[in-house]
């Protein structure tokens, strides 16, 4: 079986700063992935690579078997990847139900029309009010996304980022800045809404990490020290000592 | 799982259901736009409907830039103008060679005159937004208006071209000599255009176009390439721009270099910025405003553009929703029916502000008659100044301190019953 994300000896650098160094990861379909690792190790950075967000200086990745390092962000998600935001990114102005549609409009097919009405998709209308119920914001679908609590945003960020029914979903700190009763919240959500699809997650709070993942991966200055289930992360020496081990065990 | 939802509201949806209030809006305007012209049948009143129909049209196209898709052009006479000349070429081929085109479709070769200039040069123009966008709009506009003066063949030089509509071959037995045929020809496209391109806002590439404005970035992570959806907005746009020059060329009977100039452009952007940019209606209710104040100011006051001045920064500082906004904002007040707690705050200071205004005109026409000659008479509402007298000054001063120093305390109770009665639409659910 291919590999849904394969990320071959990958480096990003910065002027003269290498921010990922020689990068190998390979990530199953089906699989819930998560990253971990130290603040600045890299983690956003890979997040921004893989989703065409920055392009890789050199190396190789590929989705479902196909090379998409150098491509535009936009048509990595075509292929069938898509991902959130560490900080909430969503279309302020527009109203819940606005947000969620645009991001169903492309799967749907729909693309560039300016002939048709919105309002008399029937495929669009479903999919939209299926999200926004499975997201539990249905009855906001009229607010402004900007007014949203901010455990709601995080929501919708989620919401966006499923809409359009990509294979790959990829997490950015999904749970950063929520209270505990909101953190479990969403992880039953995002258990949930990505059962059946692969998952790459980066996350801080250990509980939803050892809670979520099928494999680890931990990131040390843009290098992967070590890959493998939660309890070979939670034994593996080297990850004690680079990571764990500073935090407060 | 818990249920921590908030509490459903009474936030209003969508246009979903309400067909009827949709429709009759709709019809109310196009029965307007035909009764109009047999209430006000005077000369003056027929060209100026006509001219505010055709800066509608402008500056709604204008709009699909700024409020929906968040471009803020420079240079969007461009596309009116080459759509004036394009139309100007037509109808002098059409009566040239004596083709069977009637007058009611040259606006459409303005059209595809505008569209034409935006699919070539809007390629490049949309890869960003912002301000590289402004910038490269602000310099087409001026490379097209001065090519407009080299290029004499095309465009007449300071000239311009000329044309004769009525030309070109008669339908239904009317020759579009009249301003009365021109105004209900302007009328027609108005209610076509408007139709259009309000639809263009309810289509999947109209929603779109709003989730670039918002948040670019994020567009490219479902699937959109933002620079296409600006592109095809900019193209969509100029189009419906170059129906609008089309038409006033009709109406002229001359393109020049005028259309195309930057005084156009900045012109749009006022009129669609009062009114304006977040609802659709907003550039309806600014190119009225602006047009007719154009019209009517122009004819009093020799400083006309100062107050035009005044006016946006007055907007942009204290009202930056617009007409629309300001009118919109009150929505939630008329559904929680708390909007009788504001009028009378409303009306007590519209007492001060009047004084205040009036401070502020007579302070600028003493200025600006006695820059032109010193010491001499004018006249203002009907009440006769003199420059030279010192009580003028006098008069004007006391208007502002004593109307400004009175009208602050108003304004503040405005803000504090303001404030009660929003409190009091959110209780009540009518406000998020």
């Amino acid at each position: 079986m291919t590999a849904a994300i394969e990320i071959r000896a990958v480096e990003k650098r910065f002027g003269n700063v290498s921010i990922i160094r020689d990068l190998n990861l390979s990530i199953e379909q089906g699989e819930r992935h998560a990253i971990i690792g130290p603040n600045g190790a890299g983690k956003s950075t890979t997040f921004n690579l893989v989703s065409g967000h920055i392009r890789p200086t050199s190396g190789e990745i590929r989705l479902n078997g196909d090379v998409i390092s150098g491509l535009r962000p936009f048509e990595i998600n075509r292929r069938g990847l898509s991902r959130s935001f560490q900080v909430t990114n969503v279309f302020a102005r527009m109203t819940v139900w606005e947000n969620i549609r645009c991001a169903v409009l492309w799967a749907t097919g729909h693309r560039y029309a300016f002939w048709k009405n919105v309002d008399d998709l029937p495929e669009v209308r479903r999919r939209t009010a299926e999200i926004l119920e499975s997201i539990h914001l249905t009855h906001r679908r009229d607010v402004p996304a900007g007014l949203l609590t901010y455990a709601e945003q995080r929501e919708l960020e989620i919401g966006i980022t499923i809409a359009g029914g990509a294979d790959v979903i990829m997490l950015d700190e999904p749970t950063a800045g929520m209270s505990n009763m909101e953190t479990d919240r969403a992880v039953t959500l995002i258990r949930r809404l990505t059962e059946g699809r692969t998952l790459v997650i980066v996350e801080h709070d250990m509980s939803v990490v050892f809670g979520l993942a099928d494999r680890i991966s931990v990131l040390v200055y843009g290098h992967i020290i070590a890959s493998g289930t939660p309890e070979e992360i939670r034994n593996d020496p080297k990850v004690k000592e680079a990571y764990l081990g500073e935090e407060a065990h | 799982m818990t249920d921590t939802a908030t509490p459903a509201t009474n936030i209003p949806t969508a246009p979903r259901g309400n067909n009827l209030r949709f429709y009759g809006m709709w019809a109310i305007g196009a029965i307007a736009l035909v009764v109009l012209p047999l209430i006000f049948s005077s000369g003056g009143a027929l060209t100026s409907f006509s001219l505010i129909g055709i800066s509608i049209i402008f500056a709604l196209s204008y709009n699909i830039l700024l409020g929906q898709t968040g471009l803020l052009s420079f240079g969007h006479a461009v596309q009116y103008g080459l759509g004036g000349f394009m139309a100007v070429h037509l109808m002098n081929a059409i009566a040239a060679h004596g083709w069977f085109i009637p007058l009611p479709l040259a606006p459409l070769a303005g059209g595809v005159g505008g569209l034409a200039f935006a699919i070539v040069i809007g390629w490049v123009m949309t890869k960003r937004a912002g301000t590289v966008f402004a910038m490269i709009s602000l310099g087409i506009g001026e490379l097209v208006a001065s090519s407009s003066l080299i290029l004499r063949s095309v465009f007449g030089g300071e000239s311009g071209i000329t044309t004769d509509r009525t030309a070109l071959p008669h339908i239904f037995g009317w020759s579009f000599g009249p301003q009365i045929q021109i105004y209900y020809l302007i009328a027609f496209w108005l209610m076509i255009s408007t139709i259009a391109m309000y639809a263009l806002t309810r289509t999947p590439l109209g929603r779109v176009c709003n989730a670039v404005r918002d948040n670019p970035e994020r567009v490219e992570f479902i699937g959109y390439d933002p620079h296409v959806v600006r592109y095809i907005a900019f193209c969509l746009s100029g189009f419906f721009a170059g129906i609008a020059g089309g038409l006033a060329a009709i109406n002229f009977e001359i393109a020049n270099s005028a259309y195309l100039g930057a005084a156009q452009s900045g012109l749009v952007l006022f009129a669609t910025f009062i009114g304006g940019t977040a609802y659709f209606v907003g550039p309806i209710l600014g190119a009225i405003l602006v047009t007719y104040l154009q019209l009517g100011l122009t004819s009093v006051t020799s400083v006309w553009q100062l107050y035009f001045g005044i006016i946006f920064i007055a907007i942009v500082m204290f009202a930056p929703g617009g007409i629309a906004g300001i009118v919109m904002m009150h929505r939630p007040l008329i559904r929680a029916g708390t909007l009788g707690t504001v009028i009378p705050a409303y009306l007590v200071s519209l007492v001060p502000t009047l004084v205040l205004a009036l401070g502020v005109i007579l302070a600028i026409e003493t200025v600006a008659h006695y820059a032109e000659s010193q010491g001499s008479a004018f006249s203002l509402f009907g009440i006769p100044f003199d420059t030279g007298s010192p009580l003028t000054w006098a008069a004007a001063v006391v208007l502002i301190v004593v109307g400004f120093l009175v009208a602050r305390i108003t304004w503040r109770r405005v803000a504090e019953a303001w404030d009660r009665a929003t409190t009091v639409a959110r209780e009540r659910g009518y406000l998020a």
